[in-house]
């Protein structure tokens, strides 16, 4: 474990943890344990975020480390043949029909796939068929729906409609979060709860696969 | 009244009352008949007294309004933008419908034949690039890239003609070809600096500016008409006046984008400082230079950067707040009214923007998500507030859940004046039924 590294991750020095993850790589060390301690790191980010200590930025910096950083250690992954992290569950994740913003979906799928979560991001503009497609095969115990305007509201209601239509709405817990979501929005749309952040997705999730 | 002659000379102070005075007296304008005058006056004197921190006849009511006109008369959001009779009839219908103490502006939407003329890539409107019934959506991109903050600090309209306007408009792309205006100094520069102008297709792109130039001027023309038939066939003023941005929001909105703006904060802290500063006299300017004489004396802005998810408060006294409060002080200098729309929250802000430096009575402060009771502590008797009626409720919520809200809001606010209800984040949706509760239940309310 370096000290160090996870220090200059915590404390938003980006070309410091670059270049420390790249000298840990170069000298050998183990990529996964150069990635566990970036997660570590991002543990403590997200703790602080849920307890209002630091905010969205943080994150986005913080996915930006870590994206370089997984760039460097990827391919000696691949070399040493370390066997791929088991997973906590898998969740289907996008922003409902209608609405194309990314941001905060985007963060919110970086920290459930940082926490342990296999997501399969559906994008923006989601069609209702296309979050029944990959939950159908997928097969996800947690769908995300996302959104940013009040135009939101219907789709996310559409969205939970037709996967009871698809029968497959028992197989799934939903969560619902963005702009103008609410505990309101999430009981009109019948989905299982809202989340108001990233952590808050995280927290949810987690109670759902029963992890801790 | 006209405006007074000596007006350059009154104090800020009198030259708020002055401009406050003409929209009440509403210069310019004739109404239907006596009765639609007098509800004109008794709509923005309750407004004006909120706004001087008095307690109104009653607690005013406006309604945020995004694109709810639209489907509630028949129509799509494509029909805002597209079809000038049915934003007309829309907009009308509305307003005499549920009656709203301040008009929604039907400049809202914009004229999209001409974002189509100039292939307008900041935006997907309906039917273009989102479905026809959903409202306008920002896609963002980095228009400004990151090394480019000392060719905007240098120069910001140049570089708003050659690098920015050509990458957020495709059919002005040749006009980055351009040289600088500045290069047009003695005779023999003069040849050189312009002949760009006879090329084709530099013409071709000024021939489409000129195009939505004139579409825009159609739709214009026609936004007027709209609203002063509403403002005097019902009786109802304009409460947002000019419009205006916090400087950190030029670059961060449009130009960058939020996800490289936030990053901006780590990596070139000291650049987005100095942007916001340069474009603290370029906001200001906006918000003087747009405001009519008997218009509301008041200066629209929505605030997107600086709230609380997307800073500490300690980022957002050192980004945000000093050069937003430097446009605020100017405008307050003016005798204007700076109209601050918090979207989001700023729950960890308000002992910061309730800054000793800005005059009591002389700011509004409407919020989308913010902790209203505490706005109360911080702000009362300093500011007029309103806001975060939740959007949510008045689409998903029952009408006996909207009143009870709007009871509760306004027995937590509204009794010592200096506040007035709105919803918190533009109504693209309702229950008409609770949109009627929410008016009603306000108009009702004896303070």
């Amino acid at each position: 474990m370096s000290k160090e590294l996870i220090d200059a991750v915590v404390d938003m020095r980006e070309e410091d943890a670059v270049k420390i993850a790249e000298d840990l790589l170069n000298s050998g060390a183990n990529p996964m344990g150069v990635l566990d301690d970036c997660r570590e790191a991002l543990g403590i980010i997200g703790s602080r975020f849920a307890a209002g200590e630091c905010f969205v930025p943080e994150l986005i910096l913080a996915g930006e480390m870590l994206r370089q950083i997984a760039t460097l250690a990827r391919p000696r992954i691949q070399q040493s043949g370390s066997a791929p992290q088991q997973k906590l569950g898998r969740i289907v994740f996008g922003t409902v029909e209608g609405d194309i913003h990314d941001i905060a979906k985007d963060i919110v799928v970086f920290m459930l796939d940082i926490n342990g979560f296999e997501v399969m991001d559906l994008g923006v503009d989601v069609p209702a068929a296309k979050f029944v497609e990959a939950v159908r095969e997928f097969k996800p115990q947690v769908v995300g729906l996302s959104g940013f305007l009040t135009l939101a509201y219907d789709p996310m209601k559409n969205t939970v409609q037709a996967l009871k239509d698809a029968g497959l709405r028992d197989s799934v817990k939903i969560m619902i979060g963005g702009g103008q979501m609410d505990d309101q929005v999430a009981a009109y749309a019948k989905a299982d709860a809202y989340g108001k952040d990233a952590m808050a997705a995280v927290t949810l999730a987690k109670g759902w696969v029963g992890a801790k | 009244m006209p405006k007074p002659a000596d007006f350059d000379k009154l104090t800020p102070a009198q030259k708020l009352e002055a401009r406050l005075a003409a929209w009440q007296n509403h210069e310019g304008i004739e109404f239907a008949d006596k009765e639609k005058e007098n509800e004109y006056r008794f709509r923005a004197q309750i407004l004006a007294d909120v706004v001087k921190l008095r307690k109104p006849a009653r607690v005013p009511v406006l309604i945020a309004t995004g694109f709810y006109p639209f489907p509630y008369a028949g129509y799509t959001c494509r029909d805002a933008m597209y079809d000038y009779d049915k934003l007309g009839k829309a907009m009308m219908k509305f307003h005499a419908d549920f009656e709203p103490d301040a008009v929604a502006s039907p400049g809202l939407y914009g004229p999209g034949k001409a974002f189509e003329v100039l292939d307008y890539k900041l935006y997907h409107w309906p039917g273009h690039g989102v479905p026809e019934t959903t409202s306008y959506q920002c896609a963002e991109a980095e228009y400004m890239k990151g090394d480019e903050y000392p060719d905007f600090l240098k120069d910001p309209s140049d570089y708003f003609l050659r690098f920015y306007l050509p990458r957020v408009f495709g059919a002005l792309e040749p006009l980055k070809e351009l040289p600088p205006f500045t290069n047009l100094q003695e005779l023999p520069f003069v040849g050189p600096g312009i002949f760009h102008f006879g090329l084709p297709h530099i013409q071709d792109a000024l021939k489409k500016l000129m195009k939505a130039g004139e579409i825009s001027l159609e739709w214009f023309t026609r936004v007027v008409e709209i609203e002063k038939n509403i403002i005097t066939s019902l009786g109802m003023p304009k409460f947002q006046g000019a419009f205006s941005k916090a400087p950190m929001d030029v670059p961060g909105d449009t130009m960058r984008g939020t996800k490289q703006i936030l990053l901006d904060k780590f990596r070139k802290p000291n650049e987005i400082i100095a942007a916001s500063e340069r474009c603290a006299q370029l906001m200001l300017d906006m918000g003087v230079r747009n405001s009519v004489w008997g218009g509301p004396p008041t200066v629209f802005f929505p605030l997107h950067k600086g709230a609380d998810s997307f800073m500490s408060p300690a980022d957002f006294k050192k980004f945000y707040w000093p050069s937003l409060k430097t446009v605020m002080l100017g405008l307050i200098k003016e005798g204007l009214i700076p109209f601050m729309f918090v979207e989001g929250s700023y729950n960890q802000r308000l002992d910061i923007i309730t800054d000793p430096d800005i005059p009591a009575g002389t700011t509004i402060w409407y919020f989308d998500k913010t902790d209203m009771k505490e706005v109360r502590k911080r702000l009362q008797g300093w500011a007029c507030f309103s806001g975060n009626f939740p959007s949510s409720l008045l689409k998903t919520g029952t009408v006996d859940q909207v009143r009870s809200h709007c009871r509760q809001l306004l027995d937590d606010l509204a009794g010592d004046g200096g506040y007035y209800m709105v919803n918190g984040a533009v109504l693209d949706e309702a229950i008409p039924e609770n949109l009627h509760a929410y008016v009603e239940t306000v108009k009702e309310y004896e303070i």
